[in-house]
């Protein structure tokens, strides 16, 4: 199995982030017009395995980072959101159902058609998580137990649309249980790779852009002020004039649209269609709220642990871990009870405190005698 | 007015049975071809509900309600389709002894919530601790040769977890929630792990000491109902079995024995249950690490009992339905088993209809959610948890 460190240094090497190592004196397009700007990595290499590795652990990290924040932005405000999974769905599922379907009903160009797309199932993802947000505001039920069972909801309702028999399900074959594939008016531009070999596309910049929404509508906005208060003390925040139960649907819709615009990207971003095998495996959404812990719930927190996720996740694929440092199926599994490691003691702040508490006391007696 | 009237809480649950013959009218045996007939029965029984509603029983009234649209609903579609496919799906035997197999992995787990959550820990870990039950109860039956060890070998591994979960959330107090969700991506991880490298190369064991069947033959001398009775009973798994006696068990224990009284004390206000000399932390962490050990169980028949194999994540979901089940019942035993009754029958239903529809059996499946989520949405009367659950108790 070759020794520990030679295996780290396979899964950095599969995660990509080693062409970061590689730098000299480059140059680089800005979007949207002709410039070049100096850049101390060379873009024009696109299929070298370290380039190629990247755009894929930077193709996971864009769900990575709106997941994280769909959990984030509804911790603020005092709500677990577990339901991350189910409104990432969604909105992956309503993004295949518009792109295939409104084309032949509608003449859109493809600017236009791209932002419907991504703007409906921004929404399916907020409807779904809203109904947990005003379940809590108004009957009080708990948002843990309605967003676990509306996961499992969106989960078998997409298993039955694309599925066998589904109503929505692939015209090439009978036996296939997927959606049909997206137009190519509905994919979005690839901004650096091949376009055939699941390049990166242009999602990347949204995914920041929301990272910017997200500290601003927190920081900046009444709205984020609300919904802060609420999270730090709801009766305070009712005592002040707050409406509590209007900011749980409201913090949970904004995280439900995150979510929803996660799934959106990576349907015309690189899948192009929806499968059952993809709506019942993918954990997306479960990560999420990892990321969210490991951030701490701030924009900047919340980029950098979807980095580290998804360079973990990317560099213990199977095909990008080289099987003769460690198998590559035990690393995935390894990677799972790393996020739960993370999950479990960034969940337990108090283990810290005992720890300090306890060196400081022995600090003390080291001192008296 | 101290007490509801016991008259109308009788017809509400008359209102329920009559919504259930409104789908039963349409099916095999009876088969009544017109879709007038279950239309009707439905209606009175949603009528009886309403009726009994304002009257203000609510609870019962909710059930017969949604028992007399669902009758409504079901017994309409069963008259619009044929007869021969009605007899390939409903063979009432079979679905409910399928309905027992389904529901008893749910019966386990969520009894093993109800503990937890009775002594006031969250547990949405019991997913996480199922599957270290399965896994480990094959791993200790394929290593021993026997299924009794590989079943305490199982129970012990769910009971560790529980016991993880325990001290994450009561000694060092941290979020319950955020310690269920860690237990779930642990075990998933370290099941996945340990069974790819132990049985990577070649799958499964498939020669496993399993889970006998109790086998009662008699059954089917009694005359009458025996023919049914044995499709149902006659062929069952001992831990169904053992689930079947467990209900009571529990409901036992938790409502009638002096440490049930002091279980329901501490998620309830655990600062009072302390002042009179309950020890609040021994009695959680005996709640929660027995919880784990149900749910590992039920999670060793799924294992060793159903599918008498492990795959990787092959709870595949249980371990939330037996929670919600949990919450639809109330947080009582009885209530939780008939809600694991309800999705077991769900589950089983699904099965049949394959049969004859792929994909409406794949919608099926979001039935138990649905109905779940209506539940804690307070239509069906109010779901109302213990007190304290959830909360971190701090001993001053």
């Amino acid at each position: 199995m070759g020794d520990t460190v030679e295996t780290y240094k396979a899964i950095f090497r599969g995660s990509g982030l080693s062409w970061f190592v590689e730098f000299g004196s480059y140059d680089i397009g800005v979007p949207f017009s002709d410039a070049r700007v100096w850049f101390p990595w060379n873009t024009d290499d696109i299929t070298s395995i370290a380039a190629s590795n990247l755009q894929q652990t930077l193709l996971l990290w864009v769900p990575l980072v709106l997941t994280g924040l769909a959990v984030a932005f509804a911790f603020r405000c005092g709500l677990f959101n577990i339901g991350g999974q189910g409104q990432y769905l969604a909105g992956s599922i309503a993004a295949v159902l518009i792109a295939t379907e409104l084309p032949s009903r509608v003449d859109l160009p493809r600017f236009p058609l791209i932002v419907v797309t991504i703007l409906v199932a921004m929404l399916a993802g907020a409807l779904l998580a809203g109904i947990a947000g005003f379940l809590k505001g108004t009957v009080g039920a708990h948002e843990v137990i309605t967003t676990i069972m509306l996961n499992w909801i969106v989960i078998w309702v997409g298993s039955y649309l694309f599925g066998i028999g589904g109503p929505f399900q692939t015209s090439v074959s009978d036996a296939l249980p997927s959606s049909e594939d997206i137009p190519e008016a509905a994919k979005l531009p690839v901004l650096w790779g091949d376009p055939l070999l699941q390049g990166l596309h242009a999602g990347l910049l949204v995914a920041v852009v929301a990272l910017v929404v997200y500290s601003l509508t927190l920081n900046r906005t009444t709205l984020g002020y609300e919904v802060r208060a609420v999270g730090f003390n709801p009766d305070a925040a009712r005592y002040g004039g707050i409406s509590v139960a209007r900011n749980y649907f409201l913090a949970m819709a904004i995280a439900g649209g995150f979510a929803g615009l996660a799934g959106a990207l990576d349907i015309v971003g690189w899948q192009f269609r929806q499968d059952v095998t993809q709506i019942q495996g993918s954990q997306i959404g479960f990560i999420g709220i990892a990321v969210a812990l490991l951030g701490r719930n701030t924009a900047v927190g919340v980029g950098l642990a979807a980095l580290l996720f998804a360079a973990l996740e990317t560099g213990t694929a199977s095909r990008n871990l080289d099987p003769e440092f460690f198998p590559p199926d035990l690393a995935s599994s390894l990677s799972i009870i790393i996020q739960g490691l993370i999950v479990l003691f960034v969940g337990a702040d108090l283990i810290i405190l005992l720890v300090l508490r306890r060196l400081r006391r022995a600090r003390l007696r080291s001192a008296t005698t | 007015m101290s007490r509801l009237p016991q008259g109308w809480r009788g017809v509400a649950w008359a209102g329920v049975a009559v919504g259930f013959g409104a789908a039963l009218v349409a099916l095999p045996p009876i088969q009544v071809r017109s879709p007038v007939v279950p239309v009707v029965i439905g209606l009175v029984a949603m009528t009886i509900g309403i009726g009994s509603w304002i009257r203000g029983e609510r609870r019962i009234a909710g059930f017969a309600i949604g028992a007399g649209a669902l009758g409504l609903v079901i017994g309409f579609l069963a008259t619009r389709s044929s007869v021969e496919n009605l007899e390939a799906v409903v063979v009432w035997g079979a679905l409910f002894a399928a309905m027992l197999r389904y529901a008893t992995p749910l019966v386990f787990a969520s009894l093993g919530g109800l503990f937890s959550e009775r002594s006031g820990v969250v547990n949405i870990g019991l997913e996480g601790m199922m599957l270290m039950g399965a896994f480990f109860a094959v791993w200790g039956a394929d290593v021993t040769g026997t299924w009794t060890l590989g079943l305490a070998i199982g129970i012990a591994a769910g009971g560790l977890m529980g016991l993880l979960h325990a001290f994450f959330s009561i000694s060092l107090r941290a979020d319950q929630i955020v310690g269920g969700t860690a237990i779930n991506f642990l075990a998933l991880g370290l099941t996945t792990y340990l069974f790819l490298k132990i049985y990577g190369e070649q799958g499964a064991p498939t020669d496993l000491s399993t889970i006998p069947d109790v086998s009662l033959g008699f059954l089917d001398d009694i005359p009458g109902v025996g023919n049914f009775l044995h499709d149902v009973f006659g062929q069952l798994d001992l831990m169904i079995w053992a689930a079947i006696v467990l209900v009571p068990a529990v409901w036992l224990v938790v409502f009638k024995l002096p440490v049930g009284l002091r279980l329901r004390s501490v998620g309830e206000h655990p600062r009072a249950a302390d002042t009179v000399g309950i020890n609040v932390y021994a009695i959680r962490y005996g709640a929660v690490t027995l919880s784990g050990m149900l749910a590992a169980a039920g999670g060793a028949y799924l294992s060793l009992g159903f599918v008498n194999s492990f795959d990787d994540n092959m709870t595949a979901g249980r371990g939330f339905i037996a929670l919600a089940a949990l919450i639809f019942g109330n947080w009582r035993p009885y209530g939780a088993a008939a809600a694991c009754l309800l999705f077991g029958f769900s589950s089983a239903l699904s099965d049949f209809l394959q049969e004859y529809s792929t994909s409406v059996s794949v919608l099926f499946e979001a039935l138990p959610y649905v109905l779940t989520l209506v539940a804690v949405a307070g239509v069906i009367g109010r779901s109302i948890p213990p007190a304290a659950v959830g909360r971190p108790y701090v001993k001053q």
